[in-house]
């Protein structure tokens, strides 16, 4: 499967049941709570990681909430 | 070291000092260790302790940079009435990798103070800036 992530063409093992969840695992990204992740252009729902499948030709971004405060 | 136009770092204050007595953020971007691109960028949180980016603006900006061939390298914000220091929550929220984080005081307005730290796993480090003029 080709895909492209942060701008990167990334080729992935054949998987039917990918999801942008387990796609984040399958980078080895830590601390996936704080993660922002934007699908062929639209900013997705935290709920939505587990029950969007990656395709063939998704476009995806991702990056970690930038904050802080005291 | 971190190496920062002194243009950039008057920016920086000039942020700063426009949204107090709110937090200001943004983004600097350009190659390893060099910043050539200011972004100031939208606190969501809208508040005198916090910041948040907004997302949109932040997934744009890092397009905008890779478009031109470079990288995010910095992120900064501004403390109006406390030191240049991180926070608890700033080193707990510092999670982007290989970038440096920069905080603005404003504790002394009529003397800012721009500091610079590497914060990885909770461990931060202080981090000399060069002022390129």
């Amino acid at each position: 499967m080709n895909i492209t992530v942060n701008g990167k063409a990334t080729t992935l093992p054949e998987n039917p049941s990918r999801t942008i969840d387990s796609l984040l695992e399958e980078l080895d990204v830590s601390q996936r709570l704080y993660v922002t992740v934007e699908f062929n252009g639209d900013v997705l729902d935290r709920d939505a990681f587990t029950g969007t499948p990656v395709k063939e030709g998704d476009v995806i971004e991702f990056l970690y909430f930038m904050g802080g405060g005291h | 070291m971190i190496r920062i136009p002194q243009t950039i770092l008057d920016a920086m204050v000039a942020h700063a000092r426009e949204g107090f007595p709110l937090e200001v953020c943004g983004i600097l971007g350009g190659t390893p260790d060099t910043v050539s691109e200011f972004f100031p960028m939208t606190n969501t949180d809208a508040s005198n302790e916090h910041f948040m980016m907004e997302p949109r603006e932040q997934f744009t900006v890092i397009k905008q940079l890779r478009s031109k061939g470079l990288a995010m390298v910095a992120i900064y914000h501004s403390h109006p009435e406390t030191p240049a220091r991180p926070s608890e929550e700033d080193i707990r929220l510092a999670l982007t990798p290989d970038v440096s984080y920069l905080i603005i005081s404003l504790a002394d307005a009529a003397a800012p103070v721009v500091k610079s730290f590497k914060i990885s796993a909770g461990v931060v480090e202080h981090e000399p800036i060069e002022a390129l003029v």
